[in-house]
């Protein structure tokens, strides 16, 4: 007899949703973390006194809609700002402003925004397509099953449905980079690159790298399961996280936080358990891993429990990020040039034309510091009180491109850059750092640390197309079972992949239940 | 900094200026980029001295590595398919190891001289795969093909010639073992392994040693009729004693480049070598799967009909092709005719009887011949002193 | 009079091979060659007395042998001569070389490396394995994934068939390939740099993508899947230089009966009632035909040539799309002697294969981002060749003939014409690259042809003086090359058809996309088949 029937490694959003659909199913199941609060990613940090903030997801748009009623989430606390409107924030001061599916601002005409809703239609289109593959597991293309060849039927029936034109223009579309796209659809250098922004968020690549295009399918995809909108989860993100650990504790599971798992076990051929930091064994059917692919093999499965080629294919896993966070306590609330209130409380971005966006990349292949970076801001204390003392702020970024090991070393470039994309933002914000009491640098190697994410990638691994879908993490180790007989994925380096989607955990389970490997 | 001085020079092994004075048939060929003779006076005789005398071979282009570290054992352990805790100190065992897809990379031979430090001696380079191996261990692979040269000393006088060298006791030696000298000053190591199925040696020394080795061994072992051998009768030699070889019996996994050109251990007759008890080797789970689902092909040692070798026949059953050869010999001292073939399933089995479509030439014509054969079991040559401890003298 | 059964625009190596095939079915053929010379990319000119440039194309491999043979192109003059070999000079002055001998290969990786060195058949046998896979569709007609037509369908399938048949794991790896960039394909086998590098060129030549750009590993399959003799993946020289390849096309041509108009600029392609019924020159000349097979690029083809009014929107859209990007140069220089290269033997067999200088990814990658920027490489990724030492055909006795092809050159320098000055500039990097590397390489100049995307456009003709005429990424190749719907040669204009790099298999002096065009007019013509299937996969 076994104590668990499953342990799900880490408590973060995938995790809890993997575990909470497994506990409905009537399993007994675990959750253990060694953070001390659950949510993984979708967690909220006090980094200054009275200060806190969504320490690493800072919006949430894609979180799948099964998920939210399945487990009930708002009935466990969760509320949602409204949608968040998307303003590309100008020299000029005369922002783009993305809402609702249309554009205004910046001189936007309505050649402009024919272009942008027709490529919204079309890129919706496609979505509705992948999203076929998304909400289950990815389909194996040789061996013959009835569940795959139906996933398979379904998306070539759903190619057909987008009509010859379209189909032809996602053969097209589905490989290349978003540059190219973004040339062919718009003439606004603005709303290019505001666009190709969403397309390279927490990617390692710019707009003219090849694939970028699926990247921006796959936020689109996600925005579409979801319906949100980009929206501001009230009270920080960690609510998301209390709300899924509340959801799967209602449903039976048990979660255990505070203490790590420190290595994953197997009795002879089969994982049979886990072993926690404070040396204590727990035994299970199976160990389903919310962690990313190299933190699963490499660190608490180990290489030397695997055989050699799947050790070699976790080892070629690609993880870096170029994506960073800022975080500001704010006396006041900090005024951006040609800004409402109401609209800096939306969702911000800082973005060069493409070209340069480009060029802001390169630096980082070498490990060296770019001179110019991408900003995704949010002041959530406009809408949420709760997150900062009375009147004061919270401004929190993301921040594109950024070494994940600059040559010199963090020690020695962590100052200068914060003060570098401070001054950045200031140019926007006059007076920023005349508000500041304090403010941290969340750099992609902190991200490792802090959240255990190797690389600091926020979708547990890099998602371009050699390492999506069915080649998710790697071939061998897909359909979110891995080559080693107990052992389960259901992180975001499993398919769909990361950006809160929650399908991971929720096709995980799905798929375990289903092969009954709890029986 | 380098220069390169010819581009087509052939290396040479340590033991060339003497190789290269015996070898009356100036008959060469490339082994691993290193120049070594295919015959030196005339095959047949050379065959000879191995059955009835000594014969000597120069294995040194043989790859090697050597294994230590902290968790060698471990690493070993996963890397082949047997069991290498059932290999003991001063011991060497013969292994395979494969894939993950449970496909044959290469055999080779484990030599164990501590709990955590092995040499692994492969015909094929493994230097890659034994890299990547070594991802969650701690252990220190290291190529040490170039210093080491090594000597096989195969036949009934070996032990008696190698005793005379110094090598005392060496007929209490059991097979597979291994023993260590000095020789000349320098570590001079034996084991009682080799590639041509009788009493036999190989005989391990530091580079700088090899020449006189050959010279002492070689005086020592006149009265003895020692006599150097080449690749062509080596190869008589290992189809008649039954060991496989790569890239002719079998491709390494990774070479192949066609879908279902690689084959399993269970394909090649070395099943005996997979031990499932250990929970955790490449290419087990595969494996596990294939005992359980049949194997695709069988190999299968055939006593032909006849004294026409059949190289490269197609092997027939009922009037259809079923298989081909890989090797095939005429084998001298057991006097029959053997190949050995690739048989689809399920046919195969031991006392399966087929035909093999034989072609052979004569002052250029050629002639076809289906001659039967029958699948044996196990080598036809399988000499006493093989196995013998004390090694019999002579 | 000008009254012929079929015109080809352009007397490149397609043109001429596609004009090839429909003279040998019987049809009165003519190919408009806008030069004064034929070959279009496929050239030797002697712009300097007694050198003879390949000053476009200036390697030959993936010219199918189904072709050459077929066409007797041997009989008509046609030497291809292999060199086998090359080397990647090293800052620190040793170098890496690429020797063709199996085990001398060995040796020299080994000197950098014994488990690259290993490594190299692992990597061998898998590239080999994808070459394998495509090798068999470059003599076919790609078929439409959109189309419910019994032969698309049934082409679909063999070919899913035969993807199918490598099993999940290798299918899957197969798509990692097509999709991966080079630089992360070769990490999977290699662990030096150099050698990384000298493999990483063939992922980037000709392409608007950097080492570490997604696709670019089967940017890197498509240099490797040509043969000399069956030895796949080898490389050689046309006796002669390039234009042997086009004169010798040119003689098969005419012995079918065809005939080439040279100094013919076209300007239209005539349509009547949607259909092709000949074409205009831009002196007024009028030639007349119920088939017309253009050899330009598609771009040219849609946007120059072809009257907006006479297509659907989709195609002239598309062809707006379609992406052709200029990344790269060309020097030809003649040389007085040999020039000497740090740390190599002059008469190392290496100094007649392909020559580099870049030896890390980085540095590579460093080469693109300066062709982002709008600018040429000021470290430049150079394939390097002294062809005068293969061919004495190409350069007087003792006197050499180099080619260096540059990458990266942008088709604009930042966004503007290329002047005068930025070639100056372009032709300064290219030579004091070789110059770090051999001391008395610039002594030696006496002539150099330096040709940016701008001089490789207005004399041959390709759109930003891209070689492949269109990227080699995925969108862009098989069914969707030039773009979908389109890739089966037929153009949406009745008796229109397309013959150039273009289209499927693309570019590289193939002469496959001219073969298979001819292949289907026939077909459409109803007339008998001229042009040879594929060689059986061995």
């Amino acid at each position: 007899m076994t104590d668990y029937d499953a342990i799900v490694v880490g408590a973060g959003h995938n995790g809890l949703i993997c575990a909470a659909y497994l506990a409905k199913a009537q399993h007994k199941v675990l959750v253990v973390d060694g953070r001390s609060v659950p949510g993984g990613c979708a967690s909220t940090r006090e980094f200054a006194d009275g200060f806190s903030v969504s320490d690493c997801a800072q919006w949430l748009s894609q979180l799948d809609r099964n998920v939210m009623s399945d487990l009930k989430l708002a009935d466990m606390g969760l509320s949602l700002s409204d949608a968040k409107a998307t303003i590309s924030l100008q020299a000029d001061a005369d922002h783009l402003i993305l809402a609702d599916g249309t554009a205004s601002g910046a001189g936007v005409d309505d050649e402009d925004l024919a272009a942008y809703r027709g490529f919204r239609h079309m890129m919706t289109r496609f979505a509705n397509v992948l999203k076929t593959l998304y909400q289950g597991r990815p389909p194996k293309l040789v061996e013959k099953n009835w569940t795959d060849r139906l996933t398979l039927l379904k998306l070539g029936l759903g190619l057909k449905m987008l009509g010859k034109n379209h189909m032809q223009d996602l053969m097209r579309l589905a490989l290349i980079n978003i540059y190219d796209v973004m040339n062919e659809h718009f003439k606004h250098p603005a709303l290019k690159s505001a666009i190709a922004m969403d397309a390279v968020t927490g990617t390692n690549m710019g707009p003219r790298s090849p694939n970028t295009v699926y990247s921006y399918l796959h936020r689109i995809t996600g925005e579409h399961l979801s319906g949100t909108g980009t929206t501001q989860v009230m009270g920080g993100m960690g609510v998301l996280g209390d709300a899924l650990a509340e959801s799967a504790k209602a449903a039976g599971a048990e979660i255990k936080l505070g203490v790590a798992v420190k290595s994953i076990e197997k009795t002879g051929d089969k994982v049979s358990g886990v072993e926690l930091e404070d040396g204590s064994h727990i035994t299970s059917k199976i160990v389903i891993s919310s962690a990313d692919p190299t933190t699963t093999f490499k660190t608490l499965l180990g290489y030397h429990q695997m055989e050699a080629g799947m050790a070699k294919r976790a080892e070629l896993y690609r993880n870096r990020s170029g994506t960073a966070k800022i975080h500001l306590a704010l006396r006041a609330l900090p005024s951006f040039t040609g800004l409402t209130t109401k609209q800096l409380s939306q969702r911000l971005i800082i973005v060069p034309p493409m070209d340069e966006m480009e060029k802001a990349l390169n630096p980082i292949k070498y490990r060296e510091i770019s001179d110019r970076h991408l900003f995704d801001i949010s002041v959530p204390t406009i809408e949420d009180s709760s997150l900062a003392p009375e009147g004061q702020h919270v401004l929190t970024a993301l921040v594109h491109y950024v070494p994940f090991d600059p040559k010199e070393g963090w020690d020695e470039a962590r100052g200068p850059l914060l003060e570098r994309l401070i001054g950045e933002l200031e140019v926007y914000a006059p007076g920023l750092s005349s508000l500041l009491i304090a403010s941290e640098l969340v750099t992609p190697s902190d991200f490792e640390h802090s959240h255990k994410v190797t690389g600091g990638n926020w979708h547990h691994g890099e998602l371009s197309i050699d390492q999506a879908l069915m080649m998710r993490p790697f071939p061998g180790s897909t359909q979110y079972a891995t080559a080693v007989d107990g052992l389960f994925l259901c992180g975001a380096g499993a398919h769909p992949g990361g950006g809160l989607l929650g399908l991971p955990g929720r096709n995980a389970a799905r798929e375990i239940i289903k092969r009954g490997a709890l029986a | 900094m380098s220069t390169v001085s010819r581009d087509t020079m052939m290396l040479t092994t340590p033991f060339h200026s003497r190789v290269e004075a015996m070898c009356d048939l100036n008959d060469w060929g490339n082994w691993m980029g290193y120049t070594t003779p295919n015959a030196y006076f005339d095959v047949e005789l050379e065959y000879f001295a191995v059955r009835s005398t000594t014969g000597v071979f120069d294995l040194s282009p043989m790859n090697k590595y050597r294994i230590s570290g902290p968790d060698a054992s471990r690493y070993m352990d996963r890397l082949v398919t047997r069991d290498v805790s059932k290999i003991g100190i001063d011991r060497v065992g013969y292994a395979i190891w494969c894939n993950d897809a449970g496909q044959v990379l290469d055999d080779g031979t484990i030599f164990r001289f501590a709990e955590n430090e092995f040499r692994l001696c492969s015909y094929q380079r493994a230097d890659d795969w034994l890299a990547w191996n070594t991802l969650g261990f701690d252990v220190s692979v290291e190529n040490v093909s170039e210093s080491i040269a090594a000597l096989a000393v195969q036949g009934p006088t070996s032990c008696t010639i190698l005793t005379l060298l110094g090598c005392e006791n060496l007929n209490q030696l059991k097979p597979f073992g291994m023993a260590h000298y000095t020789f000349e000053g320098h570590p001079l190591m034996v084991s009682r392994t080799g590639f041509t199925g009788d009493l036999g040696y190989e005989v391990w020394v530091p580079p700088e040693t090899a020449e006189a080795l050959w010279d002492r061994l070689f005086e020592l072992g006149h009265e003895y009729l020692i006599k150097p051998f080449g690749s062509h009768a080596l190869e008589l030699a290992r189809i008649e004693a039954g060991f496989l070889q790569a890239h002719v019996d079998f491709l390494p996994a990774e070479d192949v480049v066609r879908v279902g050109r690689t084959r399993s251990p269970f394909e090649l007759g070395l099943g005996w070598l997979v031990h499932f008890s250990k929970p955790l080797f490449n290419g087990r789970s595969a494996l596990l799967k294939e005992q359980e689902q049949g194997s695709r092909y069988r190999f299968a040692l055939l006593d032909v009909a006849g004294n026409k070798p059949a190289e490269h026949s197609f092997i027939m059953k009922d009037g259809k092709v079923v298989g081909t050869v890989t090797s095939a010999a005429w084998c001298p001292t057991a006097k029959s005719n053997l190949a050995y073939a690739q048989i689809e399933m399920p046919h195969g089995a031991v006392g399966d009887e087929l035909v093999a479509e034989i072609y052979y030439q004569r002052e250029l014509h050629w002639t076809q011949l289906y001659a039967p054969c029958k699948v044996i079991d196990g080598p036809i040559f399988q000499p006493a002193r093989r196995r013998q401890t004390p090694a019999p003298p002579q | 009079m000008n009254q012929y059964d079929a015109i080809v625009i352009g007397a490149g190596h397609n043109g001429l091979t596609n004009g090839a095939y429909l003279a040998k079915a019987g049809l009165k053929v003519a190919v408009l060659e806008r030069n004064p010379y034929i070959g279009g990319a496929t050239v030797s000119r002697e712009l300097h007395k007694g050198w003879y440039y390949s000053n476009c194309s200036y390697v030959s491999s993936l010219l199918r042998p189904e072709i050459t043979r077929d066409l007797e192109l041997p009989r008509h003059g046609l030497q291809v001569v292999p060199f086998g070999g090359g080397a990647t000079f090293m800052r620190n002055g040793d170098h890496f070389g690429n020797y063709a001998d199996h085990d001398r290969h060995y040796r020299e990786i080994a000197r950098h490396s014994k488990r690259d060195a290993n490594a190299y058949d692992r990597y061998s046998a898998d590239t080999s394995l994808q070459t394998k896979l495509i090798r068999p569709y470059l003599m076919r007609t790609p078929p439409d994934p959109t189309s419910l037509k019994p032969r698309d369908l049934r082409d679909l399938l063999e070919f899913a068939q035969s993807f199918m048949a490598l099993g999940e794991e290798k299918l899957l790896d197969t798509i990692k390939f097509w999709t991966a960039s080079v630089g992360d394909y070769l990490n999977e086998y290699f662990e030096t740099d150099v050698i990384k590098a000298h493999m990483a060129g063939s992922g980037i030549i000709g392409t608007a993508l950097g080492v570490y750009s997604p696709g670019t590993a089967y940017v890197l399959l498509h240099h490797y899947m040509g043969d000399v003799d069956g030895n796949v993946g080898a490389w050689g020289f046309a006796r002669g230089g390039m234009g042997a390849i086009a004169e010798a096309l040119s003689k098969a041509f005419m012995s079918f009966g065809g005939e080439i108009i040279c100094d013919a600029n076209v300007d239209k392609i005539i349509v009547k009632n949607g259909k092709a019924v000949g074409v205009a020159l831009k002196d007024g000349t009028e030639y007349r035909a119920p088939i017309v097979v253009s050899n330009l690029d598609p771009k040219r083809t849609f946007l120059d040539i072809t009257d907006p009014k006479d297509l659907p929107t989709d195609v002239v859209r598309k062809a707006e799309n379609f992406k052709i990007r200029g990344s790269s140069g060309k020097l030809n220089i003649a040389l007085d002697g040999l020039p000497v290269f740090n740390g190599l033997d002059p008469r190392n067999r290496l100094m007649a294969g392909d020559l580099h200088f870049s030896d890390s990814l980085e540095r590579q990658e460093r080469a693109y981002d300066d062709w982002k920027a709008g600018t040429w490489s000021k470290d430049p990724y150079l394939d390097m060749m002294i062809p005068s030492l293969t061919d004495p055909t190409m350069a007087p006795p003792g006197k050499h003939m180099m080619s260096v092809f540059v990458q990266y050159a942008p088709p604009k320098v930042e966004g503007k014409d290329w002047t005068d000055e930025d070639k100056d500039g372009f032709e300064k990097s290219v030579i004091d690259q070789i110059s770090n590397y051999s001391p008395n390489f610039r002594d030696l100049i006496l002539h150099c042809e330096t040709r940016t995307p701008r001089e490789i456009e207005a004399e041959v003709g390709l759109t930003e003086g891209n070689i492949f005429m269109g990227e080699l990424t995925f969108d862009q190749l098989l069914f969707n090359r030039p773009f979908p719907g389109y890739a089966q040669y037929r153009s949406p204009i009745k008796g229109m058809y397309m013959c150039s790099s273009g289209t499927h298999p693309g570019g590289g002096v193939m002469a496959a996309p001219g073969a298979n065009a001819a292949r289907e007019i026939l077909r459409d013509l109803k007339r008998p088949n001229t042009v040879p299937g594929g060689y059986a996969d061995d």
